[in-house]
């Protein structure tokens, strides 16, 4: 499992958990976001922070920090990209 | 307001980026009434809508939102309005819903949560012609079926389809007042919520609606016990009890309502929605270029700028037009009172002045406006946020603050207005204390007089631009880190997560951007507008009493063979002096001798405390030039370097020593000196508590720098 915010820009995976009692993720339940759904990182905005992710069609932003609590199983079809190195 | 009107209301409730507006405007036909919830910052919108047989409702367009669970202001007036709790409103007779057809499972979120309020309800699946286009077909029949023959009307309100049917299906769900049929809990949830109901009926003696018992199970941040008068410590116990429950059924609590409604949607919409497998295509493509990491941002500079030049540059023309128009009026005006100077004065400086004071405003307004509309219709507002955000989150604010921001340097009057577009109500009151310290164009004109007369002469035009740059920079050294502690340390208020749909693509529908310029011109009109015109008067009165004709009398009596004109600016000068304004400013000069200003230069910081623009036309009324001098007038600034202390310990050195002209432009960098972004920030934040915070807080900080300033420069020099 790994951290959304670990993910790589095309990157996705099935959600595999979510914390109900912190604010971020009660919003994303409401959008529709729930344990098993596909999601996908999109990309980064351009300073890296916040992320864009799809899932249920629709594309919504979050910060890094509110992206690090929310489990991804990465699926293994995944495209392989190297990560970019850290400036 | 409409309690107190017979007939029918009903509420049009849905997500953001649905159109809701757009049907809004189309159903009422531009008949609308504007105005704010009491004690919140939250504009109430109502308009009246025929049912196409006739019958006149009144339709209330309420804030955007996704899901009943409240977390912002906008939030918690949709569930109290709907629940009839609102102090002025009626509960709505009928609720129409409307939803993104190209995104039903989503939408229907809220439609499903608001069936627990037994409304008769109509599903409006607006953008019908998108979801045909991306290949989704929504068999609207077989979900109304589903949902106990709700009506289900398919609209496309961009283009004005199905606008007549939506009208039709209005009338009929008032008449037959069909409701959806509400969740199935399970067994167990079904018991925690007869619980927390007993639990209410117990302690208040009254029995809860079922939309307000299940706030009250699900959510952790609700305020429905507080409006109910449900005591805490009873209150949390049943609700704890109850949540167990829900445990006990396999739900975590506070995912029970989402998991359970989705799960029911689920099934709802199997075989109502087919097809559409790429839905989000066509705005990836175009956010590949927008939010490049190169592209992006150098198409949000451009945008940006363009935007800026448009409020900075292009309302100089309709603002010369007021201006001008202003003149004339106070020509034509003048001479039919000529023989009662007083009321000469008082009509064309004090009524005809403040009319113009705000009117100078409106071009300004309308252009940012134009922009924002713009930009937040076709989408691209969100995404400007989503480039922005990082610069911004570690303050406190949020990628939204950065057009009410960048306007500020303009003018902050817009700026304060656009703070609507932030939804979290932390960070859009952080922005709105932050943009007054913006440095505005009506600060250009003190810059620009002593940066002429005494940086430019003395150290060169390097220097002048230098001091010129810096500046526009000392309103917003102090306004970062303002923000950042009032959002740390001063709102107590919980921080929102930066949770924001970047929504599809879409061409904005001139008559809703150019409605919602005007609506907000008018409300500026009507609300700051009338205190403007106010503060007007009182200042004009302030410097214009007491007049006795002596003063007059006594130079022109003394001064023979001199200048007329020379001779009226001394009497100007004489008449100020001992004016009302006069004495205050010679009294309190004291206060301001620490910052190196004389009476003269303090009775033009005191007069500049409702348009801080006045400080040059003040000098040059204190200083004997006469009215209308400007900032490039070289009388005035020869009078300027001239001038010397005439008593006190300074005697015989120059008034406007660079430490003096320093303190004086850091003084206007950082003070409130604007009655309309006070009215305007009381306005926009519901009351006059921040914006006399506002006031005092950057009036004590000019004071304290422009001293700093003063102090530590003259004793450098």
């Amino acid at each position: 499992m790994t951290p959304l915010s670990q993910l790589l820009p095309g990157q996705y995976g099935k959600l595999s958990s979510l914390n109900p009692e912190r604010s971020v993720d009660q919003r994303l339940m409401a959008l529709g976001l729930l344990p098993g759904m596909v999601l996908k990182l999109v990309r980064k905005a351009p300073l890296g922070d916040p992320l864009a992710i799809e899932f249920a069609g629709q594309v919504v932003s979050l910060r890094l920090t509110e992206a690090q609590n929310i489990l991804i199983d990465v699926a293994a079809d995944c495209p392989i990209q190297r990560p970019r190195p850290q400036a | 307001m409409s309690a107190a009107e017979p007939g029918l209301t009903v509420a049009l409730v849905g997500n953001p980026n649905t159109g809701k507006s757009t049907l809004f405007n189309a159903l009422t036909g531009l008949r609308q009434r504007v105005g704010n919830y009491p004690g919140v910052t939250v504009a109430r919108k109502s308009g009246q809508c025929d049912c196409g047989d006739g019958t006149k409702v009144e339709l209330v367009d309420l804030p955007g939102l996704y899901s009943l669970s409240a977390s912002s202001p906008d939030e918690q007036v949709v569930i109290d309005a709907l629940s009839g709790h609102l102090a002025d409103d009626r509960r709505p007779d009928a609720v129409v819903v409307v939803i993104d057809a190209t995104n039903l499972l989503r939408n229907l979120f809220l439609a499903s949560q608001l069936s627990e309020l037994g409304l008769p309800v109509v599903l409006v699946l607006n953008q019908a012609d998108v979801a045909a286009e991306q290949g989704v077909k929504i068999n609207a029949d077989l979900l109304s079926r589903r949902l106990g023959g709700v009506p289900v009307v398919l609209t496309s309100a961009w283009k004005g389809e199905g606008i007549a049917a939506v009208r039709r299906a209005i009338g009929e769900a008032l008449r037959s007042r069909v409701r959806m049929p509400a969740v199935e809990w399970p067994a167990l949830v079904e018991e925690a919520l007869a619980d927390v109901a007993a639990g209410v009926a117990a302690d208040i003696g009254r029995a809860p609606g079922r939309a307000d018992v299940e706030r009250l199970l699900f959510d952790s941040t609700t305020s429905v016990g507080q409006r109910l008068g449900w005591e805490a410590p009873r209150r949390e116990a049943v609700i704890r009890a109850a949540r167990d429950k829900v445990r006990r059924a396999g739900y975590n609590p506070l995912a029970a309502e989402p998991l359970i409604h989705y799960e029911r949607l689920r099934k709802l919409l199997e075989g109502v929605v087919q097809g559409g497998g790429n839905r989000t295509g066509g705005s990836a493509a175009v956010d590949q270029v927008l939010l490049h990491r190169v592209f992006g941002p150098i198409v949000f500079a451009g945008i940006m700028l363009g935007m800026f030049a448009a409020v900075f540059w292009l309302a100089k023309f309709p603002m010369q037009w007021i201006s001008g128009g202003v003149d004339w009026l106070k020509a034509v005006v003048a001479p039919t009172l000529d023989g009662l100077p007083m009321l000469q004065s008082l009509v064309t400086d004090g009524m005809v002045g403040g009319v113009g004071a705000f009117l100078a405003f409106l071009p300004q307004i309308l252009i940012l406006f134009l922009f924002v509309s713009i930009l937040e219709d076709s989408g691209y507002m969100a995404r400007a946020a989503f480039i922005m955000d990082r610069l911004f989150s570690w303050c406190g604010l949020n990628g939204k603050s950065f057009v009410p921001m960048l306007s500020g340097f303009a003018c902050a009057i817009p700026g304060l207005l656009s703070t609507r577009t932030i939804e979290d109500p932390k960070a859009r009151l952080a922005t709105a204390f932050a943009v007054p310290f913006m440095s505005c164009s009506a600060r250009f004109p003190i810059y620009a007089l002593m940066c002429a007369a005494f940086i430019g002469p003395v150290y060169g035009p390097g220097w002048e631009s230098v001091v010129m740059v810096g500046m526009h920079c000392v309103g917003l050294l102090f306004a970062v880190p303002t923000a950042f502690v009032l959002t740390r340390f001063v709102l107590k208020v919980k921080p929102q997560p930066f949770v924001l749909e970047l929504p599809r693509y879409q061409m904005p529908k001139p008559r809703d951007v150019l409605w919602r310029m005007w609506q907000n011109a008018a409300e500026f009109i009507s609300k700051a507008g009338t205190v403007i015109f106010a503060i007007t008067i009182i200042v004009w009165a302030l410097s214009y009493f007491p007049r006795d004709p002596a003063v007059e009398q006594r130079i022109r009596a003394t001064s023979v063979g001199v200048a007329p004109a020379a001779v009226d600016a001394q009497v100007q000068s004489a008449y100020v002096e001992q004016s009302w304004m006069g004495r205050f400013g010679k009294s309190v000069q004291p206060i301001f001798d620490p910052c190196g200003f004389d009476w003269k230069i303090t009775v033009g910081v005191l007069a500049s405390f409702p348009a801080r623009e006045v400080i040059v036309s003040t000098l040059g009324v204190t200083y004997s030039v006469g009215e209308g001098a400007e900032a490039d007038s070289q009388h005035l600034q020869q009078v300027m370097r001239a001038a010397k202390w005439t008593e006190g310990p300074r005697i015989g050195t120059p008034i406007f020593s660079l430490a003096a002209v320093l303190a004086l432009m850091v003084f206007f960098a950082l003070c409130s000196q604007c009655g309309p972004t006070v009215a305007t920030l009381a306005q926009e934040t519901g009351g006059w508590k921040w914006a006399a915070i506002s006031f005092f807080y950057m009036t004590t900080l000019a004071w304290l720098m422009a001293v700093a300033v003063y102090q530590v420069v003259s004793r450098l020099t």
